[in-house]
């Protein structure tokens, strides 16, 4: 780990996806660096860049240009396999929709991880303290059908949990949800920020949700078009 | 990854699609029970036939007129007078027995019931060139030669067909090509196969043969000749001896080829094995091809499972799986597919050779049925070898898909 206590550094990031004749130029040249600890909201309208800059963060997606370091290692240039062990190692995944195993036990959701980390002895052990850390303790081997949208989404985030991850990222976390499964799940990532100490960021286009971040950054047309820092 | 929960998390993926996965290793169970059955009926058949020659016995020579090694163009027929000459121990002494035949198809009938048949025109030394024993009556006499009598010896399985029973018919009448003969003996049952079964043979006094059968353009003309040998060890010296003898009666000068061929138990088993083999060759062929079909069943579905599950495969690398976690996630449940389909196909396979063989048997063909351990190791290893060939490329389609393309997937 780097000396600085940046988390995320990324300078002057860009992105063009070439579609047939025409350039789209989805990021232009973005810079900002978030703390460790720090809770950061990315809001923007739609086609503003948010998704292909979560992407990026996410280390799903490789810039056209520019770096981003990641606790200090410059990930931008990693191939497929190393972008692969950092997504496992560093980043915990929150999405919109969820995205669990259908036909696997909460339980079997939460090692995934583990397993793609080579963890074996204490895989089970560690993934049950994860369920029990977002309140599912008694739901372990349920599968998600039987689960309801928040005991879904609390599955999701104890699996983004279970590797402890430098940062989450949580892509429209309650996009899904009915308001108060809404608020409780983002007073659960709010409350392990507090307790474990892990960077968020959420992408969001909801104010309300935006609203309990440290520091909302605004996209438009794929460049910051201005910052808001709150508390 | 372990190997073992990759196994437990395809036979999870597998059981969502029960009734897709049961026809898709139908597909291979299929084609690996072809392939067993037909290269284990191709074998025991194989057997069988050579079990027949070697029932010949090995002091048994045939010489046959004409050769196709050698460009012969005017071969000249075997003739009685050839086979006198053989017959002479000063000039062949290892030759025991000779025995000219005359073969030739012709309508057998008794009464109402009749059928078209080969009819052998054979000498009394036919008896003991063949080793035919007699149930009942005797055999061709050499007065029956002399006087073109018009007898006839029956094979058990024929007489049973023709006059309803296979005993107390001596003196019966039968006609052949027409002409009335009178049943002079039965031959013991001898058992034998569809390919050559002597307890269906019918035989007449050579004389008789030459004016009631279509035989060589020479009135004296025969089909072949068979020889016995005293010693089978002393065989070859036979086939040396006949040699000179037949150079000399067909006139044939130095270095010319023969005009004839000599074959014995060797040459036969040599021809049936180059038979058999061809016969395999193509059994095994068909099973291939269905083989090959059930893998590319497992491919097409291998392809949709792919597809179906593409958001499944963007979650698992956004996690962390890197291309060889899925691309070994999804070889597994291919090989899982072709490898339960291949055990139940062998066993299949099995069954049905099983069954062929007792419907052989029953219908008076004893066919014993081998399944080889190579058969078997051959089965397994290639329906493996299916589902890692047809299984790859979907594999390897969804270790390459990316994440953010798979994640976005609807």
């Amino acid at each position: 780990m780097s000396a600085d206590e940046k988390v995320i550094r990324i300078e002057n990031l860009a992105k063009v996806y070439q579609m047939g004749e025409i350039q789209v130029h989805a990021l232009r040249g973005v810079s900002f660096s978030v703390d460790r600890g720090e809770v950061l909201a990315i809001m923007g309208p739609s086609g503003s860049g948010k998704s292909t800059l979560m992407n990026m963060i996410g280390c799903l997606d490789i810039p056209s240009s520019g770096d981003y370091y990641l606790e200090g290692e410059l990930v931008s240039s990693l191939d497929d396999d190393q972008l692969a062990l950092v997504r496992n190692r560093k980043i915990g995944f929150v999405f919109q929709k969820f995205n669990l195993l259908a036909r696997a036990t909460a339980l079997a959701n939460v090692e995934l991880p583990l397993r793609y980390a080579g963890i074996n002895g204490d895989r089970k052990a560690r993934a049950q303290k994860a369920l029990e850390a977002v309140g599912l303790g008694d739901r372990i081997y349920h599968q998600p059908n039987e689960l309801s949208g928040g005991q879904q989404q609390r599955v999701a985030i104890a699996r983004a949990l279970v590797n402890e991850p430098a940062i989450i990222l949580a892509d429209e976390p309650t996009g899904n949800l009915d308001t108060k499964s809404g608020d409780e799940i983002m007073k659960l990532l709010l409350d392990l920020n507090k307790t474990q100490g892990t960077t968020l960021l959420i992408v969001t286009h909801d104010p309300e949700v935006a609203a309990i971040a440290e520091r909302i950054i605004h996209l438009r047309d794929g460049a910051i078009e201005g910052q808001e820092v709150r508390s | 990854m372990n190997i073992l929960l990759n196994l437990k998390e395809a036979l999870q993926s597998l059981n969502a699609n029960k009734l897709r996965s049961l026809l898709t290793i139908l597909g291979i169970v299929i084609g690996v029970a072809s392939v067993i059955a037909l290269l284990s009926i191709g074998e025991s058949a194989g057997d069988s036939i050579t079990g027949e020659i070697e029932s010949i016995g090995t002091n048994v020579i045939y010489i046959l007129s004409g050769n196709d090694s050698d460009d012969v163009t005017n071969p000249k027929d075997l003739t009685l007078q050839d086979a006198e000459a053989l017959a002479n121990s000063r000039r062949a002494p290892e030759v025991a027995y000779v025995a000219p035949v005359i073969s030739g198809g012709s309508e057998i009938s008794f009464g109402a019931e009749g059928r078209e048949t080969s009819i052998s025109g054979v000498t009394p030394d036919y008896q003991f060139v063949q080793n035919i024993t007699m149930a009942e009556g005797d055999f061709i006499s050499e007065a029956q030669v002399e006087g073109r009598s018009a007898v006839v010896v029956l094979g058990p399985e024929i007489a049973q067909n023709l006059l309803g029973r296979s005993s107390g018919i001596i003196g019966s009448a039968v006609r052949i090509g027409g002409y009335p003969f009178r049943v002079i003996g039965v031959t013991e049952a001898k058992g034998g196969s569809a390919f050559n079964n002597p307890d269906n043979n019918v035989y007449i006094p050579l004389s008789t043969a030459q004016t009631r059968l279509p035989h060589g353009d020479s009135p004296n003309a025969v089909q072949f000749i068979l020889v016995s040998v005293a010693q089978a060890e002393d065989a070859d010296q036979a086939i040396q001896q006949i040699t000179e003898v037949l150079r000399s009666t067909h006139r044939i000068p130095p270095r010319s080829p023969n005009d004839f061929r000599i074959l014995n138990q060797q040459d036969f088993l040599a021809v049936a094995a180059s038979i058999t083999n061809v016969l395999t060759i193509f059994l095994g062929g068909i099973g291939a091809i269905s083989l090959l079909v059930g893998g590319i069943g497992i491919m097409n579905i291998m392809l949709v499972s792919v597809t179906e599950r593409t958001r499944e495969i963007g979650l698992r690398k956004a996690l962390g799986a890197r291309k060889k976690d899925i691309l070994l996630q999804f070889l597994t449940e291919s090989v899982l597919l072709s490898m339960i389909g291949g055990l139940l196909g062998i066993a299949l396979g099995w069954a049905i050779a099983l069954v062929v063989s007792q419907i052989a048997t029953r219908s008076g063909t004893p066919l014993e049925i081998i399944v080889t351990a190579n058969s078997v190791l051959l089965a397994t290893l290639f329906s493996a070898a299916v589902g890692i060939f047809f299984g790859y490329y979907p594999a390897n389609r969804a270790a390459s898909l990316a994440p953010v393309e798979a994640l976005r997937y609807e």
